[in-house]
């Protein structure tokens, strides 16, 4: 019982919680791509690039304008969502009436943009982005040293899921936000301000992203490519969830992250394409997704 | 020695000096490198500048050699890299490519090189394939390779106490090849490797990897990956308290470039192995002052300093053999001992090695530095023969057993 | 569903009412296309050209997909490069001449694309795209896995040109253009026979209103099949000439970006026009050639084509000029 597979329980528990620590994310950018998906009906493929976003954003904050870590955790979201009102403003309406496969052509041909002048302005090697002061360190668990700010990356993700649960699902504005879902144009003739609410849903969830990308920017560097390879496996967790669901796509999110976790202990060569083959499998038996209504 | 050096250059230069004016060598040098993805801090328009300096201080203009410098971006791809090479020596007329970080594109560049009969001096690259399986008559190695780092890291460490070793190996051929170098060393010198996992290349997350090599309580953990994947992971190691519970890491491929990414406050402590550090001496800061002024203040990494070098040593060669014909500019660059200021006295191997001592170094304290780019203190100097594959093991064909 | 070709192109002529001054058109721009292939060479320089025509016929793949199935995959580089490590593999180490190495990389491409194909046809629109793409990205991690087989990030280089049949040596860049380009060209040929057979056909009306093309008797799902894997094979011939033509196969061939750059070049000729990804992939190759020393504006530049394409040229070059002289090319 206690050696199982010759991993002993003691690192099993701890890859289990760094599994959960990795699901945050996966979570936090499903659930902005889910959101964005419910109403405007595109992938949005600038996810990842506006999840680094939000990790230059926090990094210049603190660099250029002397801004810490706690401000720049509620300003990043800001900032970057306001970027995703504007992309929704001026692009992304305009297209909102062709074929929503051209959706993603358009947020896959931003997030180039956006990926390379990044790159320029920057470099590729990367920033420094310091785990702030009173996040340092850590607490020694028994079975693992967990550090501070690993704990407050979980704490930190479901608060924000959940919130974004509540306010979808038991709010007013979230009642608008999946009447408009259903059915637009009647919610409209109900007095409701459709395209408002999707260019604020677009934002939201672009937020969303940023706020991700500023929990990453003090564990992973901040890179100009740090979303480009993430987004793509966070599209495996959507399509394994489905995207029917808000709650879905947290528990998908979390629940991948630990298996990719588990993962890594028992056969880490296969931690890369685990998540992809878990999509394959689901796509054989539940085509619609875990949590995903048919089609 | 290198008064015999003087006396032959400058009698040559007085030969050249009456027919240099009628009859006078154009060449066109190509840097091929990485300007816009990981590797272009490291090398990009450094590399550049860097070659132009050169040209500059050999003063080919007054020697009546004309030299035009060509540069292009690979990305990283060999295809990429490879056509823009064929284009270059098909169309373009260049006659030697410079530079050419990233193994696999080194090695098309290698191949198409051969094939045209041209001149590649790499200075990028780390594989030691293309001076071992690999080696062509037409090319030079200039700056390090991984048997080098290899040589310099893991064997330091272990003479330095570091006996038992973890290796958190990036899963793909160069992670592999840098593991298995390393490892060889280590045990060579007594040491042992207690474990090794490989991680997701391109990874993000390497927190479950680490806590794998602390449980290990092996003394040392090997870090063979680069780039993108060494700055994580060192990042990650400083977060769970690796390094102050008393593990040492080791950056198996590490540039100055990515200490400043790091930072001091989570690079301190790190044991690396490099063949060129501008704080060095006189030479060396004159040299980088220069040299970053034209960069944007940045100061050249090695790759940077071993292009200036080559670029130097194959104007040289060109001056000595009068002609810019492939086969006799590399006869005179094998034949010719290397001296230059950044990385002193040295020479090019028969199979394409250039040999000089490297150096290891630990990147110091927040509080040991003085300013930025103050990074590394050496540790010690590993001399060239110790360095580099002797040729008695080397699997190029070249060489005569 | 996805039309989004349908919305946006002109509807390709049907058989029956297929004037004959389309079909002359058509053919007129076949000759033209053959005696240009013809002249490219003395006049360009042939590694460059022989690299248009691989992505030509890669994006020509591509679009008989996306353009008369309906079908948007974000994966393509992974039947593109899956061929072309297959021919460089078996080129190099079993000795294979340069013909049985191309086609058995494309067979292996048709293979995997039944694969993936029958699993990405379970879902439709964007699923499909996402499937395709992560299905891809699999590929790429176990190329990236296998040193043995695929080099690992180094590739498999100096792959040998080899003899055409054991008889005729490739290494003269001439000699291969006219194998290169006569593979282009019947892959453009069998393409263009797909499109106007009476398959093809089906596979349009199932792109147009799959419920009404079922009601009629029609199996949706292996007309969807069948094209894929048919697209899925020509990706492989264009990715195994590539292996034969740079002598090299590498993980750049199979990364998601190049999947990115097919769907572009088809974007910028014009989505479901016969000609037009040929169009697309002269402007992205030969803009990707001029640009190369402006490093990272590459990647900017061709986002900003994107945006460009999808905000305000949805036709493409050749279905803005389709639609000018009111003819279906």
């Amino acid at each position: 019982m206690f050696e199982l597979l010759g991993v002993p329980p003691q690192a099993l528990f701890g890859q289990v919680l760094l599994g959960l620590i990795n699901g945050s994310f996966y979570a936090i950018l499903s659930l902005g791509l889910a959101v964005i998906f419910g109403l405007l009906n595109i992938i949005n493929f600038t996810h990842g690039a506006q999840y680094m976003m939000g990790a230059f954003v926090a990094w210049m904050c603190l660099n250029y304008l002397g801004i810490n870590y706690w401000v720049a955790l509620l300003l990043a979201p800001l900032v970057v969502g306001a970027t995703g009102i504007a992309i929704e403003r001026l692009l992304l309406k305009r297209i909102a009436h062709v074929d929503h496969l051209y959706g993603l052509l358009l947020t896959f041909g931003l997030a180039l943009i956006i990926q390379g002048l990044f790159r320029n302005e920057f470099g590729s090697s990367g920033l420094p982005y310091q785990i702030p002061a009173e996040l340092r360190g850590g607490v020694n668990l028994g079975f693992m040293f967990l550090p501070w700010y690993r704990g407050w990356v979980v704490v930190a993700s479901l608060v924000v899921c959940l919130a974004t649960w509540f306010l979808i699902e038991k709010t007013r504005l979230g009642a608008y936000l999946r009447a408009a879902t259903e059915n637009p144009t009647l919610t409209q003739a109900f007095g409701i301000n459709v395209p408002l609410l999707v260019t604020l849903t677009y934002g939201f969830g672009v937020a969303l992203a940023g706020f991700a990308g500023v929990l990453a920017a003090p564990i992973y560097s901040v890179n100009p490519n740090m979303g480009a390879d993430l987004i793509i496996v966070v599209f495996a967790v959507v399509v394994i969830g489905g995207m029917g669901s808000i709650l879905g796509a947290i528990v998908t999110g979390f629940s991948l992250g630990l298996v990719e976790g588990l993962t890594k202990v028992f056969y880490p060569e296969a931690s890369a394409t685990v998540i992809f083959i878990i999509m394959v499998l689901v796509l054989l038996v539940r085509p619609a997704g875990l949590f995903g209504r048919a089609a | 020695m290198k008064l015999k050096t003087f006396l032959t250059t400058t009698a040559f230069a007085a030969l050249m000096a009456a027919p240099a004016l009628a009859q006078q060598i154009s060449i066109k040098a190509g840097v091929l490198n990485d300007r816009s993805g990981l590797y272009a801090d490291l090398s990009g328009e450094g590399s550049v500048i860097a070659a132009r300096m050169a040209v500059e201080d050999f003063k080919a203009a007054e020697k009546g050699i004309k030299v035009e410098i060509v540069s292009a971006d690979h990305q990283n791809k060999p295809d990429v890299g490879s056509t823009i090479a064929r284009t270059w020596y098909d169309q373009d007329g260049v006659d030697l490519i410079l530079d050419v970080p990233t193994s696999s594109v080194a090695l098309a560049v290698n191949q198409i090189t051969r094939e045209k009969n041209k001149i590649h001096i790499n200075s990028g690259a780390a594989s030691s394939d293309l001076t071992g399986k690999a080696c062509s008559p037409n090319t030079v190695h200039w700056t390090y390779d991984t048997y080098a780092l290899a040589q310099g890291t893991g064997g330091a460490m272990v003479k330095a106490g570091g006996d038992s070793w973890y290796f958190l190996t990036a899963d793909y051929a160069f992670g592999h090849a840098l593991e298995r170098d390393t490892a060889a060393i280590v045990t060579k010198n007594g040491g042992k490797v207690v474990g090794a996992v490989r991680t997701p290349f391109p990874g993000t997350d390497f927190s479950s990897f680490l806590l794998q090599a602390q449980a290990s309580k092996a003394k040392v953990i090997g870090l063979a990956n680069a780039g993108g994947d060494t700055i994580n992971s060192i990042k990650q190691a400083g977060e769970f308290g690796i390094v102050a519970g008393g593990q040492k890491l080791a950056g198996l491929l590490v540039f100055l470039t990515d200490v400043h990414s790091l930072g001091l406050a989570t690079a301190q402590g790190l044991v690396l192995t490099e063949s060129f550090y501008w704080d060095t001496n006189d030479q060396t800061r004159a040299w980088a002052d220069r040299f970053a002024k034209a960069n944007g203040g940045k100061k050249p990494t090695m790759v940077q300093a071993g292009v200036y070098s080559g670029m130097l040593h194959y104007l040289k060669a060109v001056e000595a053999a009068k002609s810019k014909d492939s086969a006799a500019v590399m006869a005179k660059m094998k034949e010719m001992p290397t001296d230059d200021p950044l990385f002193g006295k040295g020479s090019v191997r028969v199979d394409g090695r250039k040999m000089h001592d490297m150096y290891l170094f630990e990147v110091k304290k927040p509080a040991e530095s003085k300013g930025p780019w103050d990074y590394y203190k050496q540790v010690s100097v590993l001399p060239a023969a110790q360095a580099f594959r002797p040729l008695a093991e080397s699997e190029c064909p070249l060489v005569k057993k | 569903m996805a039309d989004i070709a349908a919305t946006e192109a002109p509807a390709a002529a049907l058989p029956g009412e297929a004037d004959k001054g389309t079909l002359r058109l058509h053919r007129a721009i076949m000759i033209g296309i053959a005696i240009a292939l013809v002249i490219a060479p003395f006049v360009a320089y042939p590694v460059f050209v022989m690299k248009v025509l691989c992505f030509a016929l890669f994006a020509l793949a591509f679009n008989l997909l996306l353009g008369y199935g309906g079908l948007l995959s974000f994966g393509h580089a992974a039947y593109f490069g899956m061929a072309s490590y297959v021919c460089a593999f078996t080129a190099k180490n079993w000795g294979l001449t340069p013909e049985l190495a191309i086609l058995l990389g494309t067979a292996v491409s048709g293979g995997l694309g039944l694969v993936f194909g029958a699993l990405a046809i379970r879902r439709q629109g964007i699923y499909f795209a996402m499937i395709t793409l992560a299905l891809a990205q699999m590929v790429y991690f176990f190329s990236l896995q296998t040193p043995r087989f695929t080099g690992g990030e180094d590739g498999i280089q100096a792959v040998p040109r080899g003899h055409l049949f054991g008889l005729i040596n490739l290494a003269d860049d001439r000699t291969l253009y006219w194998l290169v380009a006569a593979i282009f060209m019947a892959g453009l040929l069998a393409i263009y026979r797909i499109i106007h057979s009476p398959f093809g056909q089906v596979c349009k009306a199932i792109r147009d209103n799959e419920p009404r093309a079922i009601s009629l008797g029609y199996r949706a799902n292996q007309y969807k099949l069948a094209v894929f894997v048919l697209s899925a094979s020509l990706a492989g011939l264009a990715g195994s000439t590539k292996a034969i033509v740079f002598q090299l196969a590498s993980l750049t061939d199979v990364h998601w970006s190049m999947s990115g750059e097919v769907v572009l070049m088809t974007l910028v000729g014009g989505l479901g026009t016969v000609f037009g990804p040929i169009a697309g992939a002269i402007v992205i190759v030969s803009m990707q050639n001029y640009l190369a020393g402006l490093g990272a504006w590459v990647t900017v530049v061709q986002g900003v084509i994107f945006v460009i394409c999808v905000m305000t040229f949805r036709e493409g070059l050749v279905g803005v000029i389709s639609k000018w002289i009111r003819k279906p090319l």
